[in-house]
């Protein structure tokens, strides 16, 4: 093959991959961009159409949407506000909750043999074979006996239920790449076991940590059965039930589902760009020969 | 530095006896070589010696000080691993500095002492690097100095040089032992390359089983193996072994005869071999090594008559691949010979070993 022929044919070949890449770029982003071109949307019409452009374009979905207000103990409240920091504080919390206590765990399942420890992963297992709905109706009745209903640490525990197994399932994966040689080093550098953990062990594992934390984080922010069967006061909501408002029985504000789900998605989107520099892979490469 | 002494050492997994009585002594500044096939326990007693094992019963001293029960960070040592077990998120000045950190020294001694390491291993420029921007003998290099920068009583080395391709493998090994001699820092070295252990040690340890089969400065236990196991271990072609048996002449000398199916057998008059243990009839193995053997000047008494199998010139020399009483056997000859396959060669033996066949114990 000559050299111009080469370079044609891989001229080609890069103009394919980049084709097929905007086609698949363009398949995901499709439907969200349909939601935007809906928020912006002066019409309440879902009606699809080939090219997602708002018709009669404005930001009054979202105002609405964001600036709602109630009067709370004779105090006017913005209602939208406290309801994201519901969302903010429970799936922080979850996913602070879950990591501080998986963290450990899985250290433990992933270096230690001790009696019950198959026993207590296959617990931990069946645990996760469940959906949350099952428990739903046995943590009602819990959180109603001590007096945790539509409050954000009920939430919290109930979440952080489902969230730790879950932790420790990946962390346990990401600490058993982690080579024992690294922390026995610590050790005989001068380190004391839980000294190497700290020192070694938890840095290496940063990445694992955050992607957990991350996944922790979503599902709290997600979940909508368990939110809606625990809360039931307005200003107490999570946004997943607060999103579900606007699709009522007789009535869909397909506008204004829309203009949440994009202010909804703000946070998520904030935390990954501030997650991501965490979530380079390989961080423990090099470490060890091999 | 202190010397290391083991005694009666045993340690157990479960049901597996790894190791079974290991006694050794090193010398307070020696370079002691453990030396042994895969799985002979000899990574195990590195790790009872370093705290990450603890031992089953026996003792541990380094010096007057019985470490057995004390914490790896306790023992006042340093360990340069098999896959050096750099900290990935750590700078190279990091992971040089790491141990002085924990032990709290001052900042000023930190960086004095990692400069002055770093000087000396050629590290320098890589200070600000981490472990996986740098080639694996760079790393290495790292590894030796986070051990060399605390200053320890005694190093241990797990099989370091394992990961080294061929050349470097050999400069590092010069690298190590010129180091030793300058820092005369109690060392204990773990391989099982017989190269490293011949060319490094002091004092070599050649495990096999759990035990500890003899020890010694490379020399002797080279020249003098104390059983069959050690010496077919070491040397490289491995010693070849005949069965035989011993006849004891009328004019008081020994005659070891091998037995062979379809000639008569191979008679070898012994000569300056001690005679304490010698019986007659004794069943033996013979152990010959390769290199111990020169073309006869006479070859109708030449101790050997054999036809030359396949030939490999290695450089300096040939080894000769035949059979000896339908037995594989090797000889290195002379380059300049040029042996080729079919050629009938008369050999004298310069030099040999005589191991009890029941026991596998030398009759030296």
């Amino acid at each position: 093959m000559t050299e111009s022929n080469a370079r044609s044919s891989s001229a080609l070949e890069s103009i394919l991959a980049h084709a097929v890449i905007l086609l698949a770029v363009g398949f995901a982003l499709y439907p969200i961009l349909w939601v935007v071109s809906l928020a912006l949307s002066g019409t309440s019409d879902p009606s699809p159409q080939v090219l997602p452009l708002p018709q009669e374009p404005t930001l009054s979905n979202l105002r609405e949407v964001a600036w709602t207000s109630q009067t709370v103990d004779g105090a006017e409240v913005w209602l939208f506000g406290h309801q994201l920091l519901n969302s903010v504080v429970v799936s922080l919390a979850t996913a602070m909750v879950g990591i501080a206590i998986a963290t450990p765990a899985a250290y433990a399942l992933a270096r230690f043999e001790f009696v019950g420890k198959s026993a207590g992963l296959r617990t931990l297992l069946a645990t996760q074979m469940f959906p949350a709905v099952a428990s739903a109706i046995p943590l009602y009745i819990l959180l109603d006996a001590l007096g945790l209903l539509n409050s954000r640490t009920g939430l919290i525990l109930c979440y952080a239920t489902t969230t730790v197994p879950f932790c420790i399932f990946q962390l346990r994966g990401a600490f058993e790449t982690i080579p024992v040689d690294l922390e026995e080093a610590a050790m005989v550098d001068g380190a004391t076991r839980f000294g190497a953990f700290v020192r070694v062990v938890l840095p290496a594992a940063r990445p694992a940590i955050a992607v957990t934390g991350l996944f922790a984080f979503m599902h709290a922010y997600n979940e909508f059965i368990l939110a809606a069967t625990l809360l039931s006061r307005e200003d107490m909501f999570t946004l997943p039930v607060v999103l579900q408002r606007f699709i009522g029985e007789y009535n869909a504000q397909w506008e204004l589902f829309a203009a949440g789900s994009l202010i909804v998605s703000i946070p998520v989107m904030a935390l990954f760009y501030v997650v991501q520099r965490h979530l380079v892979a390989g961080l423990t490469a090099g470490g060890v020969k091999g | 530095m202190v010397a290391v002494s083991v005694n009666n050492l045993h340690k157990q997994f479960g049901r597996t006896q790894v190791l079974k009585g290991v006694d050794l002594h090193v010398p307070d500044g020696a370079f002691a070589v453990l030396v042994g096939p895969s799985g002979c326990g000899k990574s195990t007693l590195l790790r009872l010696l370093s705290g990450l094992e603890t031992a089953t019963s026996g003792e541990i001293r380094f010096g007057d000080r019985p470490v057995t029960s004390l914490a790896p960070r306790d023992r006042d040592i340093a360990m340069v691993f098999q896959s050096y077990a750099l900290y990935p998120h750590l700078t190279v000045y990091e992971n040089l500095a790491f141990g002085l950190r924990l032990r709290k020294e001052p900042r000023s001694i930190i960086d004095q002492r990692v400069c002055e390491v770093a000087e000396m291993l050629g590290l320098t420029p890589l200070l600000k690097r981490r472990p996986k921007a740098l080639s694996g003998g760079q790393r290495q290099r790292v590894a030796m100095g986070r051990a060399i920068v605390r200053r320890p009583q005694v190093f241990l080395f797990d099989e370091p040089l394992s990961n080294l391709d061929a050349a470097l493998r050999a400069q590092v090994r010069v690298e190590i032992r010129r180091r030793h001699e300058a820092m005369r820092t109690t060392s204990v070295y773990v391989t099982h390359d017989q190269v490293e252990a011949m060319t490094l040690a002091d004092v070599m340890f050649v495990l096999n089983a759990g035990c500890v089969e003899q020890s010694g400065t490379p020399a002797e236990v080279y020249r003098h193996p104390a059983t069959r196991f050690v010496a077919g271990f070491l040397g490289s072609p491995s010693m070849n072994f005949l069965a035989a048996h011993l006849e004891k002449r009328s004019n008081d000398t020994w005659e070891v005869v091998v037995d062979t199916q379809n000639s008569p057998p191979i008679r070898i008059v012994l000569e300056d071999y001690p005679t304490a243990n010698l019986r007659d009839g004794l069943a033996i193995e013979l152990g010959v090594r390769p290199h111990d053997m020169t073309l006869a000047p006479d070859p109708e008494i030449a101790d050997l008559r054999l036809t030359a199998g396949l030939c490999e010139l290695l450089g300096p020399e040939i080894q000769v691949h035949t059979q000896v009483a339908e037995q594989p056997f090797t000889l290195c000859l002379e380059a300049e010979l040029n042996t080729r396959r079919g050629e009938l060669l008369a050999v004298d033996i310069d030099h040999l070993h005589l191991f009890d066949a029941a026991t596998g114990a030398s009759l030296r």
